[in-house]
């Protein structure tokens, strides 16, 4: 079963397309993960799998439904994304921005009602929120912030997810914090996960499927056994990758790196000493 | 906890009962400055003939015809155009997450102006009707001209440089009203636009502007939601289900409808839409179901008060109004500079 529906979409600003005839499924109940160096249209998917930007040609399908063109409030309830660059009104209380998750549910001036206020408490307190909901969202923290705007994603009520550098500026520890939370929601709600990460380790270690992008194209996609391949790095990141085994969910990581240099090409990934890195950590 | 406790506790956070006070206490104090604003002026008036005059109309007693054509009109004008700018303002800086927006920043009032005097030069007898029709085209045409020159730059659009377009249309704009006005000689019919007194208002006028005032106000009530959303950003917008385009071309026809009726009224009087939201926002919170009415009240009230002080300061000389509020409206306006323009 795919959640998402990637159909040959061409995507871009102006005259310039940044994303050309590019297909791919996202599997339901999964966290899919998109990797890939800066500009290669990573954004640029999440955004138009998110419906904030058009499709040139092309379409993408949520269950089966054209997200283009069903009403926008209708997809609403089925998705929610998480924006890049999510900055709200400090002056705002955690539990005003949280209950805002509600709006595709409302009509008129959206008064909430006993069942919202139900989704609403329970989005604060799955993500741990319970003590600082009445604040407002300038005393909090950025992992905290992070934390309320996936809040209100999830006071939307919907099976799917769709963040876009859900990490970025947080320091390792709330990093791991967010990743684990969405780890949890996917695998004790079954909610589909889509999402953009910088690092690769995460990515690795999280998700079920990744996605690796270079110059608005698809490279390779698969488990992260499948994507995180020397071959692979270094075709998408141009990077000589050491691989190792994480230990904590066994998938491979990407130890430390070497930038390739365009004439040694070939002498690129050493693929004996990612190897044997690997095989000692393996066997270790 | 029971459930229905458990509900109320929730409910506080949303903050209605604080809202309801402030509503309440901005309609209280707006009254009682209506009734201060009927009684005082360049001649005193008991507040009991007021009241006669309401209920007990002699058209024989000169104060009973002051107040019934000369004060009332006036500060019905007043309020009314207090709370046009107000929540013109309002709407633009959620909508635009620039905390900067005004209509007399941001060009619309010059716009308007700039109409009304092609109006007064070249159909000078035109109906106040098709009159204010042409200040919400001025309004559009103001607002249009400082989007096209602010987008021009090349870092995009900032608070500081649609500001900055906007001083500069407004200057130009004014610049070729005065020329239009000194070469068509109809400088007296715009002297009071400029300076913005309301003391022309009739109920003639107020008839006209009304129904255009109730629409305008509803429709911007029920966008408040979604303005809320836009305020947040246009991609979390877009995720919450919000047809952006939609509202922001629907707020964009109230605002400038807004303007253009205030600006018919009262003239270019800046700073209105700038100050009320903000210390709208500073008590009631960001949520724009809140702020809208709240603007329409705390809008009206210093606008009130702003012709009161016009007309006591030293009578039975008036000060212009649109001076008197850009001494408050100055220094906000450095202050919310300085600031760096934060969120709206």
């Amino acid at each position: 079963m795919k959640t998402i529906e990637v159909n040959k979409i061409d995507v871009g600003y102006a005259n310039e397309l940044i994303i050309k005839n590019l297909s791919i499924s996202i599997p339901s109940n999964k966290i899919t993960t998109i990797i890939g160096p800066n500009g290669c249209g990573k954004s640029t998917l999440i955004k138009t799998i998110a419906r904030i930007l058009n499709v040139k040609g092309g379409a993408v399908f949520l269950e089966g439904e054209e997200i283009h063109k069903v009403d926008t409030k209708e997809i609403a309830k089925r998705m929610a994304i998480l924006p890049q660059t999510a900055e709200a009104p400090g002056g705002l209380t955690v539990y005003e921005l949280i209950s805002y998750g509600r709006f595709p549910y409302k009509k008129g001036m959206g008064s909430l009602r006993k069942e919202d206020y139900e989704y609403i408490n329970w989005a604060v307190d799955v993500t741990g929120l319970t003590e600082v909901q009445n604040r407002a969202i300038s005393a909090l923290s950025g992992g905290q912030r992070q934390r309320v705007w996936i809040a209100m994603a999830l006071a939307q009520g919907t099976d799917t997810l769709v963040l876009d550098e859900p990490t970025t500026y947080l320091d390792l520890a709330h990093q791991l914090d967010i990743l684990l939370l969405l780890e949890r929601l996917n695998k004790e709600e079954g909610r589909t996960i889509i999402m953009v990460l910088h690092d690769l380790n995460h990515a690795s270690r999280f998700s079920h499927y990744m996605i690796a992008m270079r110059d608005g194209e698809v490279v390779t996609d698969g488990t992260p056994e499948e994507v995180m391949t020397c071959a692979n790095l270094q075709q998408v990141f141009q990077i000589d990758a050491h691989l190792a085994r994480c230990p904590h969910s066994a998938n491979p990581i990407c130890l430390s790196y070497q930038l390739c240099q365009a004439e040694k090409a070939s002498a690129c990934c050493s693929i004996n000493s990612a190897s044997k890195a690997y095989h000692q950590t393996a066997s270790g | 906890m029971n459930e229905q406790e458990e509900l109320k506790e929730v409910k506080k956070t949303v903050r209605p009962i604080r809202g309801v006070i402030i509503l309440t206490g901005g309609s209280l104090l707006l009254l009682l400055s209506l009734m201060l604003a009927v009684s005082l002026g360049a001649a005193d008036i008991q507040l009991k003939t007021v009241w006669q005059a309401i209920f007990q109309f002699n058209p024989d007693l000169q104060q009973h015809q002051i107040i019934r054509e000369i004060r009332f009109p006036r500060i019905l004008g007043a309020a009314i155009v207090g709370s046009c700018f107000a929540v013109s303002g309002a709407l633009m800086q959620g909508m635009t997450r620039n905390p900067l927006a005004d209509s007399g920043l941001l060009g619309l009032n010059a716009g308007a102006v700039f109409m009304l005097a092609c109006c007064f030069a070249f159909f000078p007898d035109l109906p106040y009707l098709y009159i204010i029709l042409f200040s919400f085209l001025g309004a559009a045409l103001g607002a249009g001209i400082v989007y096209g020159v602010g987008s021009l730059s090349k870092n995009g659009l900032t608070p500081i440089r649609l500001v900055l377009a906007g001083a500069a249309v407004s200057a130009l704009l004014g610049a070729l009203s005065e020329g239009i006005a000194l070469y068509y000689e109809i400088g007296q019919d715009l002297a009071f636009w400029y300076a913005g007194g309301i003391s022309g208002t009739s109920w003639n006028h107020l008839q006209i502007i009304t129904p255009w005032l109730l629409l305008a106000l509803a429709a911007a009530m029920t966008l408040s939601h979604p303005i809320t959303l836009l305020s947040l950003g246009e991609e979390v917008a877009v995720g919450l289900g919000t047809k952006t385009g939609r509202v922001k071309l629907t707020a964009s026809i109230i605002i400038v409808i807004l303007a253009g009726l205030a600006v018919s009224v009262v003239g270019a009087v800046s700073f209105v839409g700038l100050i009320v939201p903000h210390i709208v926002r500073w008590f009631m919170g960001y949520d724009y179901r809140w702020i809208i009415p709240g603007t329409i009240i705390y809008g009206a009230l210093l606008v009130v008060l702003a012709d009161l002080a016009a007309r006591i300061i030293s009578p039975p000389h008036e000060m212009p109004i649109g001076a008197l509020i850009a001494l408050l409206g100055v220094p906000f306006f450095l202050y919310l500079a300085r600031k760096g323009g934060g969120m709206v």
